[in-house]
């Protein structure tokens, strides 16, 4: 299954490769061109009659960087991209290319002081342990500069629920590669479709303003997994999503304003062809239509997200009728653009 | 120019949202243009042709204000909200807020404790509604409202919502309204989406990429009691910006508006902001670069409906400009 084998690669930010080679397979046989840009964004085009449509999705997730070797071979690592120190200790991860098997270690229970229990315990404090007994063993399996990423399976929690890590956003790599496969079907195509699968979001929207100031878009929707916070102990005003509610047009987050023109299109796509949605409730979080609606004299730029719980850890948990949803919504908005868009 | 800066504070328009203000401007520099378009952001490009220097000149002031936008509306009709821009809590409580539509409502808040827990997202719009249903026939997720301001004058002072920055923006449209010829070709724009990151600046400035610019945007003072330490004060004349967080004036552009009003003998302060910044924070760093400055009007209490400028500070950084223009705004 594709979501099985896209979250199940790795691609911590700047080290995006494996996911590029799985995409490019993927969708090699249904676009025109296809090319890598110089910091390494994936663009795949297919030619049609009309506006340029640019749809992005980002392939980096967050993870880690190995910063030295200890005395006695445990790592020391960085954060890359924002995770909550507190969903790092005992979780497994893997290092390196050759993909060394590792866990994330702290002290023992036993012997933290009392002050140590009541704090969350940084990240600086935590260390990779991959079995290695000296600096020598350890430097034979990994290096200094080796990226590390959450070590987890994709599984089926129930028919319709799904778990894995980096959802955010292979989860939206997929609903591209959908939305590929939908219009390379097209017997006419009244629009160009500029598919850019980038790079480097978690640290900064990298990837994005690049392929943007390329491809020079009409228009454009980034595709994304979102936070969905619909859990105990959460007001619903600040849920941001709830699972199973559709796919999340965004209003405003803290890179963007959604495109009037182009949320009310998407709003009136879904309720025409009875495509659950929902809006995402709070402003938090940005993604990459915060750079591409900025690039050159501006882009017409909005978001659909898929919610996904328990984003930027280990392991998130997604509805598949929410992704399903998503690609009804964006192939219905490639669907609509022979009828005029009104933007 | 009282006319219209009451004209323009008095219309709503917070970012994303300012069809209204635009659609003012326009008819107000209309006939004194030689072309008026907006673009994909929703910035307003007024183009005035000079007499063949050769330089395109931008100013800049940004047409939204800041401003609170539903998130989400409870079974009981109560909108919970997020903030457009910088906006303050303690400044936000209490106060009435008005929607595009004209439905108004008023700021209130969750059992507090202790009053500095305050934070927007305990805090909600009441429009009077008593059920969820009753409260979406007047406003929908993604709706945004403004604060509630009317405009007061006692003598030299202005207070109104919403001078940040359509005091600015009267002061462009003033100018165009009244300058005669120059040798620079210039763009007035009327930007959108300053108060969330300088965007509308972004995007017209790449278009124009003029060869100089200068924003018009209010600045704070430390003339109230106990206030932060910064030497502008409401009556001292146009502050010229030397620094904020986004923007070092370029020499060339800080002396000649200078020069400007020595040689004509308008008042002016040197303006160090610590925090904030400004349009021409994203316009000098556009392509290649653009020398760019301020002009700021001094204010007390931005980001508050209460926003206090001074007439004759106003009038001293319209003839600032209108004379630079007049002379050709050459480094």
């Amino acid at each position: 299954m594709l979501l099985e084998r896209l979250t199940e690669a790795n691609g911590v930010s700047g080290n995006e490769g494996e996911v590029r080679d799985i995409i490019r397979r993927e969708i090699e046989g249904m676009v025109d061109e296809v090319r890598t840009d110089v910091l390494g964004n994936l663009i795949a085009i297919q030619r049609g009659d009309g506006p340029t449509v640019m749809l992005a999705a980002h392939m980096d997730e967050v993870g880690f960087i190995i910063s030295g070797i200890e005395k006695d071979g445990l790592l020391r690592f960085e954060k890359v991209g924002g995770i909550d120190d507190r969903v790092l200790p005992s979780k497994r991860v893997v290092v390196g290319p050759d993909k060394v098997p590792g866990v994330i270690g702290l002290k023992p229970v036993h012997l933290q002081e009392p002050s140590e229990r009541e704090e969350p315990v940084k990240a600086d404090r935590l260390f990779v342990d991959v079995g290695a007994g000296s600096r020598e063993e350890a430097e034979k399996k990994v290096k200094v500069g080796s990226y590390a990423c959450f070590h987890t399976r994709f599984e089926r929690l129930s028919e319709k629920t799904v778990k894995a890590k980096a959802l955010d956003d292979r989860v939206g790599c997929a609903v591209l590669i959908e939305a590929l496969r939908h219009s390379s079907d097209l017997k006419r195509r009244p629009f160009t479709l500029a598919a850019a699968f980038t790079v480097q979001e978690e640290i900064g929207l990298r990837g994005a303003g690049v392929a943007a100031w390329a491809l020079e878009p009409d228009l454009a929707l980034v595709l994304e997994g979102t936070i969905c916070a619909d859990v105990p102990g959460t007001d619903p005003h600040l849920e941001g999503t709830r699972l199973g509610d559709g796919p999340a047009l965004s209003m405003m987050d803290r890179t963007s304003i959604a495109s009037k023109g182009l949320l009310t299109h998407l709003v009136r796509t879904a309720r025409d062809r009875g495509i659950p949605f929902q809006y995402k409730r709070i402003t938090a979080g940005g993604n990459d239509a915060g750079r591409i609606h900025l690039t050159r004299e501006g882009v017409q730029t909005a978001s659909v997200s898929v919610p996904c719980r328990y984003i930027h850890s280990p392991c998130s948990v997604m509805s598949m009728k929410d992704f399903e949803n998503a690609v009804r919504l964006v192939n219905a908005f490639l669907d609509s653009i022979e009828g005029g868009l009104r933007v | 120019m009282r006319d219209i800066i009451r004209e323009l504070t008095q219309t709503y328009g917070p970012s994303g949202n300012e069809e209204a203000v635009r659609a003012k401007i326009s008819t107000m520099v209309a006939d004194r243009a030689d072309e008026v378009r907006s673009d994909s952001l929703g910035n307003l490009i007024v183009f005035r042709r000079g007499g063949g220097s050769g330089r395109k000149v931008m100013l800049a002031a940004h047409m939204d204000e800041i401003g609170l936008i539903a998130t989400h509306i409870d079974d009981k009709g109560f909108i919970r909200f997020a903030g457009v821009g910088g906006v303050d809590p303690f400044i936000s409580l209490g106060h009435r807020v008005v929607f595009g539509n004209g439905v108004t409502g008023v700021v209130g808040m969750e059992k507090m404790d202790k009053t500095k827990d305050l934070k927007l997202e305990k805090m909600f719009i009441d429009i009077g509604a008593s059920s969820r249903a009753e409260a979406e026939s007047a406003v929908r997720v993604g709706d945004m409202a403004v604060f509630e301001g009317k405009m007061e004058e006692r003598g030299d002072r202005l207070v109104s919502k919403a001078m940040d920055d359509r005091v600015g923006c009267a002061v462009l449209v003033e100018i165009v309204r009244r300058i005669g010829p120059c040798p620079d070709d210039v763009y007035f724009v009327f930007t959108a989406q300053e108060e969330v990151g300088v965007r509308g600046a972004t995007t017209s400035a790449f278009g124009i990429y003029p060869d100089v610019a200068i924003a018009v945007d209010v600045t704070r003072v430390g003339d109230t009691p106990k206030a932060d330490t910064m030497d502008v004060s409401l009556g001292k004349g146009a502050a010229i910006k030397v620094k904020d967080q986004l923007l070092i004036t370029h020499p060339g552009v800080k002396r000649f508006l200078v020069s400007v009003a020595e040689s004509e003998g308008i008042p002016y302060q040197f303006e160090v902001l610590e925090r904030g910044g400004t349009d021409a924070g994203a316009i000098h760093k556009t392509r290649e670069g653009v020398p760019a400055g301020v002009v700021s009007i001094p204010t007390r209490y931005i980001h508050t409906p209460s926003e206090m400028v001074g007439m004759r500070d106003v009038e001293a950084c319209a003839k600032l400009i209108e004379r630079a223009l007049e002379r050709g705004v050459a480094l």
